[in-house]
């Protein structure tokens, strides 16, 4: 039975202005002038919530299985402030923390899921970590791609939008979301996985942890030492808002209804 | 060659590093780039919090969100405090944040404390006092007068799961506290303490009580002892009071009578409690202001965006100038209370004289709760009258910030003693 080695992931952001934590769920965002993002400038930022979820049950794990988890180690990708959100982990539990330190200058350092899970492949060897988990999708980009692309290029199995998870020795059984339903796998160690809403319900980290959390180590690395190439692939054309919902009418009965249909042409 | 021509021409290269760029506009420069003598000092202001404030601070603002806001109105109507909640408070650190990691304290710094209070105020200013109490009076008169034996035993049990109260107040001795009348007799090992303690916030909750007797009433106030007074000696909760704000938080009648306190109980020396009784209650008042500021904050935060909803005469209320010009007014009021309070708690840190401020701070920040709240009201019309909605509360509990922990006019007494005693000498 070998020893976990967990590392978890703050899975990338559509960095516009080099934020690789995500703009807080509650903040009313806006599309930014040059119609290439959203504003982010001065915008309230924090962990992406999946990964909140992610941080919970890696330290769960730790909880419940002790000694058999040697270590938790938090990794994010992106510029300094993004240890904000590392230093947020280290005070719900993790024991180390990784900061892969991206220059948000322009916008070809923009980071995108296929340079995060390249970026995480490195850390993972780096670490020697053999379970890993991610956020299902960052609300920013709402891209669910990173854990799926890691696991490909590590060669790994993969548990995405897991509810639940069980280790047992070297054997690790994953309930899963699925449009169908729940689906239940049976995989072994190594293993990415990625977490769903319902996995857990992420603690406030109390006081005496972040207090705790600056004495913890966080190791500063760069895309450069890790020899991995981080330009995009893909170039964002433009984003706009939605289109304006345009009031509806209220209808008296089921006729004026059918009526209102055919008039529209629906029916 | 004159500063605006100098824009217009190529930059010499300390300007450029500076980050003044030509253009149409004249970009903000720093100081030193100017001055060209990087040798002057540039402090940071009021804003400025350490990483670990900020996320404390955060994390208290969500608890406070997430676990405190849905509760608020039921307390209120029972006027008392939800178990879960204050079992909250405990598990997360907020009842010991300066106490040391030892004691199960999460060594913050007392800047922590304010912004956790204010935070807590800001959502419910009966929890927030009832974590100031516990912080700023009960955790710091142990951490600064108890021996060591005192503090192993009562700190941890303060972090973890006790609720301590402050008992200084009674019947006949408000402002005037150290008329107090309760004796503490000394037999052979221990002291026996009898009177009557009032106005005790937290006293229906404590298991720990600090109390103020007096040793020897012919020494007058050198005789004023602080007692470690823990529930089981015989502490009894007489009538719990009936309040107009901050209900959940409890607010009771004590009885002493002739409960055994053993004499390693006494806390730091006979006879300097009414000295430990001053200096805490200097502190408390920074803390109070917090209160107040997070008080007024909270309030202002439900009604402004109400009158960018609201639409009377074709338009949102909250778009006439008038009532903008009232929101600023709040705003302003509320920038100078908190960078009052802010300023009184790290000149507290740096180990400066902070009475004076303290006592402006609590005075200014108590006024100002008190009007914006009543405002609060105001911007809401009709609906922030009645009960549905929270800034009436808000206008309720801001009472109590003029009267307890010193009274306004004990603030402005406070205040002119030092400030003609400057101009005394």
């Amino acid at each position: 039975m070998s020893k976990l080695r967990i590392l978890v992931g703050m899975v990338a952001k559509f960095l516009r202005l080099g934020c690789k934590r995500v703009i807080d769920f509650a903040v009313k965002i806006r599309v930014n002038q040059s119609k290439t993002g959203v504003e982010t400038a001065g915008i309230k930022h924090s962990m992406n919530p999946f990964d909140e979820i992610a941080v919970e049950e890696a330290v769960k794990l730790k909880e419940k299985l002790k000694d058999r988890v040697s270590e938790v180690i938090a990794v994010s990708f992106g510029p300094q402030k993004v240890q904000e959100v590392l230093r947020t982990a280290l005070a719900m539990g993790a024991d180390r923390a990784v900061h892969v330190d991206v220059k948000d200058d322009n916008a070809a350092t923009n980071l995108q899921p296929l340079a995060v899970a390249k970026l995480f492949k490195a850390v993972v060897e780096k670490e020697q970590s053999n379970l890993v988990i991610l956020g299902k999708q960052a609300i920013d980009d709402d891209a669910s791609q990173t854990g799926q692309m890691l696991a490909g290029l590590l060669n790994w199995p993969q548990a995405t939008f897991a509810s639940k998870v069980e280790i047992e020795g070297d054997n690790v059984k994953v309930t899963r979301e699925v449009d169908g339903g729940m689906e239940t796998i049976s995989t072994k160690l190594p293993v990415v996985v990625t977490a769903d809403l319902r996995l857990n319900e992420p603690r406030f980290a109390t006081l005496p942890n972040i207090m705790k959390a600056k004495k913890k180590p966080l190791k500063v690395l760069t895309p450069q030492e890790l020899n991995i190439d981080i330009s995009p692939r893909l170039e964002t054309l433009s984003v706009t808002e939605p289109p304006v919902r345009v009031g509806g009418t209220k209808v008296a009965s089921v006729d004026e209804l059918i009526k209102k249909l055919k008039e529209v042409g629906v029916l | 060659m004159s500063f605006t021509s100098c824009l217009k021409t190529k930059l010499p290269t300390f300007a450029r590093r500076a980050g003044i760029y030509v253009g149409s506009k004249p970009r903000f420069f720093t100081q030193t780039a100017l001055l060209r003598n990087a040798s002057v000092p540039v402090y940071p202001s009021l804003h400025t919090l350490t990483e670990e404030e900020i996320t404390i601070r955060d994390t208290v603002a969500k608890f406070a969100q997430e676990k405190i806001l849905p509760k608020v109105q039921e307390m209120d109507e029972k006027e008392s405090l939800d178990k879960e909640i204050l079992n909250g408070l405990f598990d997360q650190g907020f009842m010991g944040v300066e106490t040391q990691g030892k004691y199960g304290g999460a060594e913050g710094s007392f800047m922590s404390v304010i912004l956790v209070v204010e935070e807590l105020a800001k959502v419910d200013p009966s929890i927030s006092v009832i974590c100031d109490v516990q912080n700023t009076l009960v955790n710091t008169l142990f951490l600064k007068y108890g021996n060591d034996a005192i503090k192993e035993k009562y700190l941890p049990q303060l972090a973890a799961n006790k609720v301590g109260c402050f008992c200084l107040s009674e019947v006949g001795a408000g402002s005037d506290a150290f008329s107090l009348k309760t004796r503490a007799e000394k037999k052979d090992g221990y002291y026996e303490l009898t009177g009557s303690k009032m106005w005790i916030t937290n006293s229906y909750e404590a298991d720990i009580f600090l109390v103020f007797a007096n040793i020897d009433f012919t020494q007058k106030h050198r005789g004023i002892t602080c007692f470690v007074v823990e529930k089981d000696f015989g502490v009894q909760v007489a009538k719990k009071e009936s309040k107009l704000g901050i209900r959940a938080s409890s607010t009771c009648t004590l009885n002493f009578d002739g409960v055994k306190v053993p004499e390693e109980n006494v806390l730091g020396e006979l006879g300097k409690g009414y000295k430990y009784a001053i200096e805490i209650l200097n502190e408390g008042r920074i803390g109070i202001s917090a209160q107040m500021i997070g008080l007024a904050q909270g309030a202002f935060d439900h009604a402004l965006p109400y009158t960018l909803e609201r639409e009377q005469f074709g338009q949102h209320v909250g778009e006439f100038q008038g009532m903008q010009f009232q929101f600023a007014q709040i705003a302003t009021d509320i920038e100078a209370a908190r960078l009052l309070t802010y300023n009184a708690a790290r000149l507290k840190q740096e180990g400066k004289n902070f009475v004076m401020e303290a006592a402006m701070a609590k005075l200014f920040s108590s006024r100002v709760a008190e009007n914006a709240a009543s405002k609060a009201i105001e911007f809401m019309g009709g609906v922030g009258f009645t009960r549905d909605y929270p800034v009436e509360k808000y206008y309720r509990d801001a009472k109590i910030g003029s009267i307890y922990e010193g009274t306004s006019n004990i603030q402005l007494q406070t205040i002119a003693k030092l400030i003609v005693n400057k101009y005394k000498s």
